[in-house]
């Protein structure tokens, strides 16, 4: 491990230290005093905690905000945070190449307000960086352990057997302070995901290690806006039960933000469940229906017209609709357990000419609405040659 | 080190000084302690490593029901450490909430979470506290009923209980006064040991229910080696109170005093869980359990008069009687209706058991003294039997109100 990983290693090392942390437990602790005492308690929010009027009436909610600043993600933004890695060209074949890095890690995240959890984290957010790429690239992602456990990438795609990422075949897994570069090309094209395969496997995945992994197809697909969901879920008592559900991690997070849209603009959402414990879970939209394209391999819908598809474990497929009229409009998991334990969300469907307003009032600027709505690589892939 | 371990008779400037010595040598530990104490706090003792991960345990002491759509809970941090609880979840559902003072609780401290939640009348629900760490602490409400609040129809309603649990059975038990006098010696006896039989019963139950309450108190007050410490200390509080006497035995009328008292604080135990009981909407407060209480605490009243069957004690010492044994009853049911406590329930029980322990005593001197002067061993047939149908008395009628 050279100097420079070991200053990041040290550094989140630090960052992790939140709530619980045992090094400053010891002296209060002996006096039975509080280890959190230092610990703002969380503001109390009445009915009236959501400015702005959203969520009023809903009192069936997480109460409070979570400090996204702290946990160094913000759900919102991880709608449409692709990751593209670096784009070059092979000197030799004339072929894209990607090269990624991801570093696992252990870090304590908010995932509901006031509440936090020990993950295992890829690039220190949960879900991790959305891998994006075009069909046919040749990845190269170079996978670094930090953590205090063994780990490893597993994607779902082609690629050769060295490449699978489990634990005991073939490199298997990457110890702590150990690296590797898984290497495949990008195939097929669709809504893919990539998790830890290392042992045990549930509470690998449940602590947080996995992570979008989207393929565009060679010929694109229509320009949309884009949106990344990962359907997850987290144990915070360890009893295999999980106690917060969530798209992208923090449970309720847009029912106090709604996520701004356009009315007519197309939407495209790349939605992927990776829940731990549950069987199924589900995505119903409001006062809506859309396409659904199972697992994202093809180029037309699987479903047309239904406005709920179900989900098992690693299951995952891209939804596209359009909203007719302006208005807040729940999404959320149709297993209503689910939906009051934090999976429960809310786009804001505005006119074109009011879309700013909706986009500053959740304190989204225009590089989140860039990003959305130019998430494709084709062009990228061009620009590239 | 030298030490101080005589005082000279005489008051003198040197005594004097001797004393204040003395006064230092008493204080060297207490100020080392404090020395010990600030450099744990401050360096950690270099135990560090040995601290482990934060352990937090509250403990939900009461679930009420204020109004519709309102949940209160209260809850009490019995763990080593303060303690944050960010949200609260009923029947796996978040909900807004309010915390007085705070959602952080600090060790030994308490807090208030008043939830809106749409609860259904009868059905049971499920309230989950979860802290800052993601542990959870779970309460049940069983059956959804109003908390009753202080009313004045309610209030003459719960005081009608207690005179039906406490001043009917007792008075009743009471009116076999002119029945007693006309019993043979040897009859009177029995009716003695009967008495014995109905307080060991009482004494036994009282120490269950005081060790019931006991357990729903937080680690904290350790609440079993309370109510034995309590127990021990009213013993023993009662007999030394009979000392003072020098010899001379308690009268007849003290015993009868004795045994109200007892009474009265195990009737006080019975309407608090009575009270209780149907302000958590755990008891239908139907008339059969009204019955049952009426039938079972009829017994008592025969043990208050039996030791003074011989005696003219008058109308008023009867009245007085009645009462002590019987009035606590409608206050405890006040009380657990209105304002449950179970510290104070698990005190008072505790007293209660002591105190009826001690008139076993008193009434057992009673039986022997009696029993020698008909000439007969202590232990015979009549008053065994006498014994087992005063148990048995109790042990029965209890079939009508326990459940």
């Amino acid at each position: 491990m050279d100097e420079g990983l070991r200053q990041t290693l040290s550094r989140r090392g630090f960052l992790g230290l939140g709530l619980g942390s045992a090094a400053s437990a010891t002296g209060a602790y002996l006096l039975g005093q509080s280890a959190q005492a230092s610990a703002p308690p969380v503001k109390m929010a009445h009915t009236d905690h959501d400015s702005g009027g959203h969520g009023a009436g809903m009192k069936e909610m997480l109460v409070g905000a979570v400090d996204h600043q702290r946990n160094g993600f913000d759900p919102m933004h991880l709608l449409v945070d692709w990751d593209y890695g670096t784009l070059v060209e092979d000197s030799k074949t004339g072929v894209p190449v990607r090269e990624y890095q991801v570093d696992a890690g252990d870090v304590e995240i908010e995932i509901a307000p006031g509440i936090f959890f020990p993950a295992w984290a890829y690039n220190a957010r949960v879900p991790g960086p959305t891998i994006r790429c075009t069909e046919g690239d040749q990845l190269r992602i170079h996978f670094a352990n930090y953590g205090s456990h063994p780990h490893t990438m597993h994607f779902h795609g082609f690629h050769p057997a060295e490449m699978d990422g489990v634990e005991g075949e073939h490199r298997g897994a990457i110890l702590p302070g150990e690296d590797f570069t898984y290497e495949f090309d990008a195939d097929p094209f669709g809504c893919h995901l990539y998790h830890c395969h290392a042992v045990p496997l549930k509470r690998h995945i449940h602590k947080g290690m996995y992570g979008a992994f989207i393929i565009d197809p060679q010929a694109g697909r229509p320009p949309a806006r884009e949106f990344m969901m990962v359907m997850n879920a987290f144990d915070t008592n360890f009893d295999s039960a999980n106690e917060i559900y969530a798209v992208n991690t923090v449970g309720h997070e847009f029912m106090h933000r709604p996520i701004p849209v356009m009315t007519g603009e197309l939407i495209r959402i790349y939605l992927i469940n990776v829940v731990e414990f549950d069987l199924i879970n589900s995505f119903h939209l409001h006062g809506n229906f859309f396409d659904y394209y199972d697992t994202g391999t093809t180029l037309q819908p699987t479903l047309r017209t239904v406005d709920t598809i179900m989900q098992a474990q690693g299951q995952r497929g891209i939804l596209e609709f359009r909203f007719r009229w302006p208005g807040r409009f729940m999404f959320h998991a149709h297993v209503s357990e689910f939906a009051e334990l934090g999976w429960m969300g809310f786009f804001n469907a505005v006119k074109p000419a009011d879309f700013n307003a909706a986009l500053a009032e959740v304190g989204l600027d225009e590089e989140w609405d860039y990003k959305g709505t130019n998430g494709s690589t084709i062009s990228q892939r061009s620009l590239a040659k | 080190m030298t030490t101080q371990t005589t005082t000279p008779p005489a008051a003198s400037p040197g005594t004097q000084v001797q004393s204040g010595v003395t006064w230092v040598l008493a204080l060297v530990p207490l100020i080392l302690l404090g020395v010990v104490l600030t450099y744990l706090v401050v360096s950690g003792g270099g135990l560090t490593e040995l601290a482990g991960p934060p352990v937090e345990q509250v403990m939900i002491q009461r679930i009420t029901l204020p109004e519709p759509g309102v949940i209160q809970v209260e809850v009490v941090n019995d763990g080593p450490q303060a303690v944050t609880i960010p949200q609260v979840l009923v029947d796996d559902a978040y909900f807004y909430f309010t915390a007085e003072p705070s959602t952080t609780i600090p060790r030994l401290g308490r807090a208030t979470f008043t939830i809106n939640y749409p609860w259904v009348a009868e059905e049971t629900h499920l309230v989950v506290l979860i802290t800052s760490l993601g542990t959870t602490f779970e309460g049940e409400i069983l059956a959804a009923v109003e908390t009753p609040q202080i009313s004045g129809q309610l209030f003459a309603q719960f005081g009608l209980v207690g005179i039906y649990v406490g001043i009917v059975p007792i008075g009743l038990g009471m009116l076999w006064f002119p029945f007693m006098r006309r019993l043979s010696k040897s009859a009177m006896n029995f009716i003695l040991a009967l008495t014995i039989g109905l307080l060991v019963y009482l004494a036994i139950g009282t120490w269950l229910d005081a060790n019931e309450f006991a357990g729903e108190l937080p680690a904290f007050w350790q609440g079993i080696p309370l109510v034995l410490f309590i127990a021990l200390m009213t013993l023993g509080a009662l007999l030394a109170v009979s000392s003072l006497r020098r010899g001379q035995e308690v009268t007849p009328l003290g015993v009868a005093y004795r045994i109200a008292l007892g009474i009265g604080l195990h009737n006080l135990g019975e309407g608090l869980a009575i009270g209780a009981a149907f302000a958590s909407g755990q008891a239908a407060l139907g008339t059969f359990l009204i019955l049952g209480f009426t039938l079972h605490n009829i017994t008592e009243g025969v043990g208050i008069a039996a030791p003074i069957v011989h005696h003219s004690p008058g109308l008023k010492h009867l009245l007085l009687l009645l009462l002590l044994a019987g009035t606590p009853a409608i206050a405890g049911t006040w009380i657990g209706g209105f304002a449950f406590n179970p510290v104070l329930a698990t005190i008072f029980l505790a007293v209660g058991v002591g105190a009826i322990l001690q008139v076993v005593w008193e009434v057992g001197k009673l039986v022997a003294r009696d029993t020698e002067r008909l000439g007969k061993p202590l232990v015979n047939w009549v008053n065994l039997a006498g014994l087992a149908v005063g148990i048995a008395l109790m042990y029965f009628t209890a079939f009508l109100v326990k459940f």
